[in-house]
């Protein structure tokens, strides 16, 4: 993979100083495994509100599974495990008597393949404000959340019509779209451009630039320059083998993209965003 | 030190034995299917040659006649048409909500162990033989619906004609409960493969949102299933009409159309079994394949139907539409 080009970290706009900014998350030694296999361990780390947040690093680092602790999606794994931390505006998610329900609705989640429902445009963006009980001006909401995900234009005519019928790309902001509908604070994006072609991922990217003024992404990619165009800040996973040759993900740097892109902390880091491994 | 022949010997070595290998395997495999097909027709047209001295005799209006009396030569289907129609629906109408709780519940809550050992009980009941199942219909269930369920049903819903009347121990309600029994783990196993081929990432999708499990079985498992399930519980109403031994052991023979669920009918299948063996004339005989042929397009009816709503309804195929 080629190197950095100083143009694509320089396209950063403004400079995030988490500092002024408020903690959504507060990762303090987490822990996770499947079965007896550690997944990732000793991530610590702060998601800031308003803030792309970006997750990188080679496969089987544990990224996904990170970010899908943050709104529980894990629990659905048989054999799942969780230890550490993970506070939600001071609350432990995995508390006692915190409801999934509750968590979900406010960290939405958008995944790798575009996943939208067998049913109209209209009912995908509608069923889960329907199912929450947030009937009232149903279609301002579904414009609304249309619009949020630049998706509207193309779509207007066409709500009634299949959600199976629109390109790989609409498909995917169509899930956006979908998981915007209720609000919630924070957006998960797991590898959201991956089974995108390139025009449909530049939009996907443009997309995220809009949305942080109202909500906290925070996205996995396994594309560095995906990450430094769309990230205010950025944590690298690595693949950590231990004696016994047991792999586990660790959290090796986490900083601002630009930062993190051009002036690495860490060996590790450096040889990945210099394409030197991974 | 390589084994493999040179390249000229590619050519003109077809060894004789394999070619008729091949052949052979191409012509028992091919055999076998014209037989299957070959065998239906005959049957039909058996069925359909055997029936042609009562349909010259009645023509059409047989379907319409009530009428079964051997003295007088007169035969029509109306009684059996109809025990067959509403044993069939009391069945799917009681099988269907159960094989959905079956499906679900091996589908998308139980846990692996349960999976297997419930899933494999629950196909355990369509082996168990008809005339078995009949006999315990007879000896078991057939007392404990005379004696709880019927005047249960008439205590509280006596006020409707079909559930008013004496309590018996055998009649249509009992068919009806009897082919239930036997529909469930067609439904249930057909739906159980069609909850599973739902696609784990809209299930996903629908948790994500903030769903429980009832609103992403409701939103998402069920309606994307919706013309499986259909053509599923078509497929066991094929089964529940044209059972015949069981139900002719239950429903208590009667060549009438009853008020009540409760007294003894006949489907045309159960008229078949209790007068094939002890018919008087040819014209009886006739009639007999008359229903039987009127079983027979019942069947290939609602089977094609099944065929066409999974075609037609596929909702991931048709998606583009």
């Amino acid at each position: 993979m080629a190197p950095m080009r100083p143009v694509d970290v320089a396209a950063q706009t403004e400079p995030s100083t988490p500092q002024s900014r408020e903690t959504v998350f507060d990762i303090q030694g987490l822990k996770a495994s499947y079965g007896s296999n550690v997944a990732v361990k000793g991530v610590d780390l702060e998601i800031y509100r308003n803030l792309v947040t970006a997750v990188i690093g080679p496969s089987g680092c544990g990224k996904s599974t990170f970010i899908r602790c943050l709104n529980r999606m894990n629990d659905e794994v048989p054999g799942f495990r969780q230890e550490g931390k993970i506070l939600y505006h001071g609350i432990d998610l995995y508390g006692d008597g915190v409801d999934q329900i509750e968590v979900r609705r406010r960290i939405g989640m958008v995944f790798q393949r575009p996943n939208p429902f067998p049913k109209t445009i209209y009912d995908n963006v509608a069923w889960a404000p329907r199912i929450l009980g947030l009937k009232k001006d149903l279609d301002e909401r579904v414009e609304k959340a249309l619009k949020g995900a630049a998706l509207w234009d193309e779509v207007k005519d066409r709500l009634k019509k299949s959600a199976l019928a629109l390109s790989g790309g609409q498909q995917q902001r169509l899930c956006i779209a979908r998981a915007i509908a209720i609000e919630p604070e924070v957006l998960l994006l797991d590898e959201p451009a991956s089974a995108l072609d390139p025009i449909a991922t530049a939009s996907i990217e443009e997309l995220m630039h809009d949305l942080k003024t109202d909500y906290t992404l925070v996205i996995v990619t396994h594309n560095m320059q995906q990450a430094a165009r769309v990230a205010d800040r950025t944590a690298f996973f690595s693949l950590d083998v231990d004696e016994s040759g047991q792999g586990a993900g660790v959290l090796v740097e986490y900083d601002e993209t630009g930062k993190l892109f051009t002036a690495p902390s860490d060996k590790r880091t450096e040889d990945y965003v210099t394409g030197r491994f991974g | 030190m390589s084994t493999l022949p040179a390249a000229s010997e590619l050519t003109g070595h077809r060894r004789l034995r394999d070619w008729i290998g091949d052949r052979l395997l191409l012509l028992l495999t091919a055999g076998a299917s014209i037989a299957a097909v070959a065998l239906i027709v005959l049957i039909a047209l058996k069925v359909l040659r055997s029936a042609h001295l009562a349909f010259s005799a009645f023509g059409l209006s047989f379907v319409k006649s009530s009428a079964w009396d051997v003295n007088h030569k007169v035969f029509g289907a109306l009684p059996g048409l109809y025990g067959t129609a509403v044993s069939s629906l009391i069945a799917l109408l009681i099988a269907t909500p159960l094989a959905l709780a079956i499906a679900l519940f091996l589908s998308e809550l139980a846990p692996t162990w349960a999976r297997v050992l419930v899933g494999s009980l629950v196909e355990t009941l369509a082996a168990i033989p008809s005339v078995v199942l009949g006999l315990w219909g007879i000896l078991v269930l057939g007392p404990i619906a005379a004696n709880h369920l019927e005047p249960w049903l008439s205590r509280w819903f006596g006020w409707l004609q079909v559930f008013s009347g004496q309590p018996s121990s055998s009649g249509i309600l009992i068919a009806g409960l009897i082919l239930a029994i036997m529909v469930v783990p067609i439904i249930a196993s057909i739906c159980r493969e069609l909850f599973l081929q739902v696609p784990s990432e809209l299930e996903e999708g629908a948790l994500a949102l903030g769903a429980t499990r009832w609103e992403m079985v409701r939103g998402v498992v069920l309606t994307s299933s919706r013309p499986g399930i259909a053509a599923a519980m078509i497929l066991g109403l094929g089964r529940a009409l044209g059972e015949a031994i069981a139900v002719a052991q239950v429903i208590g023979a009667g060549w009438t159309i009853p008020t009540s669920l409760f007294k003894p009918g006949d489907t045309l299948a159960s008229k078949i079994v209790e007068e094939f063996q002890g018919y008087s004339t040819k014209l009886q005989l006739s009639s007999l394949f008359y229903l039987g042929a009127i079983l027979l397009v019942i069947g290939l009816v609602t089977n094609l139907f099944a065929q066409l709503i999974v075609r037609r309804f596929d909702v991931y195929r048709t998606g583009a539409r």
